[in-house]
């Protein structure tokens, strides 16, 4: 599935992008201009990495301190443990597109037993 | 060196053992841990963890596919490091020989004197206190938390959210005004009474009162019977059916004493980790490292200390002590109490001025900057994860 993000001149570098859907999904633009899409909920609690430190191509959780890749999504230190899903990113007509994952999100457990209908 | 033996096995352990293995020390691991869990995660025992929300395998810090080719020695503690022979005696009479050593030894819960065996009484550090105090919060009624810090505040508004009727008690005229100095340690703990938790402070505790009165103390099976209420200075009662003591942590360093590292409020180090002795480094709670922009040696307890500063160690370790230290990142927390987030990176201590730059104190949502002669030296958050990176990542690149 295709969704339009924002405008290309409306997403600064060293900026984010969050998406309200479900679950929330941001676009990143690096100081080095590259765009990369991620799953924006921190695997570890409810955060959005959209708020986070942007260094490169890694985003750090702005709450606590697990780093996340950009390009693979994959964490490097606790306390998250899990990898974040990336997205495909296009750019057309100065529109910013994201092709979302049909892979399974790693939501953090308080989310993803309130998505599950469970106790939040 | 074929041997490094990594003496605790929490966050800061962990770290270590993740740092040796990333910078290719491909000899033999030892992790000694005096708990008989592998790593796991403890700020969430105050929180998630005792609200239930988060179970024991979420609290595990090593991921599923993780394999550090590490001995682990778990359930014995360190007793003693010799110098001469460079080993490590262990509680259970083993000896184990190292050529780098490793002191994540961390700190322990100080208690109240004269409470040991009063069953309803609980400090809160290890999984074992919070399974404990999940227990007994279980069972409802009237909590008093003994000290007003964050982690008695956490508990506090956990508890709250449990259905507990809560008082938090507080020596000093202000809570948290250590960390976050008078002003702001005002507006977070007014948290509290926001809630309707009773805050008392400036008032000592003079002691606990419940279970078996006893001529001699302690009775031989060390059973004494159920806290029932805890005494004040000022001489006020408050009935208690539990009680949680949360008046901080003492560096676990005693196995120490004599065998050559320097300690003085835990171990003291170099600002790459290096202690006294050659081959041994320290990381994480019991370590004093020396803060070069400060001039003086500073002992953090913050989870990210223990996260990020043992690679600096580490790489002290290996290079025998030949490397340059890098500039570790200002000392950065965070707490979670009553649905609100709160966030602090510097340090407060020697600030002349503060200020709210953005939001409303009243409305628990602002971010504060605390300046010395002009120059930020701490920042504040409540409930602005947002605004707050942008606020540590300035103060981060501006250090001098």
């Amino acid at each position: 599935m295709m969704i339009p993000a924002c405008r290309l001149a409306d997403l600064p570098r060293g900026e984010a992008h969050r998406l309200d859907i479900d679950p929330p999904v941001s676009v990143f633009h690096t100081d080095d201009g590259e765009l990369f899409a991620i799953d924006d909920t921190c695997t570890h609690q409810d955060a959005s990495l959209a708020d986070g430190w942007l260094e490169g191509c890694e985003v750090e959780c702005p709450l606590h301190a697990s780093k996340f890749d950009l390009r693979t999504g994959a964490v490097d230190a606790p306390p998250a443990k899990l990898p974040v899903r990336t997205h495909e990113v296009l750019v057309e007509d100065g529109m910013i597109y994201v092709r979302l994952s049909t892979e399974a999100p790693n939501l953090p457990p308080c989310i993803a037993s309130r998505l599950a209908g469970g106790p939040a | 060196m074929r041997t490094v033996a990594v003496v605790g096995a929490s966050l800061a352990g962990l770290s270590a053992a993740r740092s040796l293995r990333k910078r290719g020390y491909d000899g033999r691991l030892v992790v000694i841990g005096d708990e008989p869990h592998r790593p796991y995660d403890r700020p969430p025992l105050s929180k998630e963890f005792l609200a239930g929300t988060l179970g024991e395998a979420d609290l595990a810090l090593e991921r599923d596919d993780e394999d550090l080719q590490a001995e682990w020695v778990l359930g014995t503690r360190a007793t003693g490091l010799d110098r001469t022979e460079r080993a490590i005696r262990l509680a259970d009479g083993r000896e184990m020989r190292a050529d780098g050593v490793v002191i994540a030894t961390g700190a322990a819960a100080r208690t109240l004197p004269g409470t040991e065996g009063l069953a309803g009484v609980h400090v809160l550090r290890t999984l074992d206190d919070a399974r404990a105090l999940r227990d007994d919060l279980a069972r409802g009624g009237r909590l008093v938390v003994i000290g007003g810090g964050f982690i008695g505040a956490e508990v506090a508004s956990t508890a709250y959210a449990l259905g507990l009727d809560v008082t938090v008690v507080e020596a000093a005229p202000t809570p948290l005004a250590g960390p976050l100095g008078e002003v702001m340690g005002g507006i977070v703990s007014a948290l509290h009474t926001d809630h309707g938790v009773r805050l008392l402070c400036g008032v000592g505790v003079k002691g606990l009162s419940g279970g078996e009165r006893s001529e001699t103390g302690v009775p031989p099976d060390g059973v004494r019977g159920r806290v029932d209420a805890v005494l004040l200075e000022d001489g006020r009662s408050i009935p208690a059916d539990t009680v949680v003591v949360g008046v901080g942590a003492r560096p676990c360093v005693e196995w120490l004493e004599g065998s050559g590292v320097a300690l003085d409020n835990g171990v003291k180090c170099g600002a790459d980790g290096r202690t006294s002795l050659a081959g041994v480094v320290a990381v994480g709670d019991c370590a004093n490292w020396y803060d070069p922009h400060a001039g003086i040696h500073r002992r953090v307890e913050h989870w990210t200390g223990a996260l990020e500063r043992p690679d600096a160690a580490v790489a002290t370790l290996l290079a025998y002590g030949a490397t340059q230290p890098g500039v570790p990142r200002p000392p950065y927390f965070w707490s979670d109490q009553y649905g609100v987030k709160i966030q602090f990176v510097g340090h407060a201590a020697g600030a002349d001025s503060v200020t709210v730059e953005e939001g409303a104190p009243d409305e628990r949502s602002f971010l504060a900057v605390y300046r010395r002669a002009g120059t930020p030296v701490a920042v504040l958050g409540m409930n602005q994860p947002r605004l707050f990176t942008r606020w540590r990542k300035q103060f981060t690149a501006a250090r001098p």
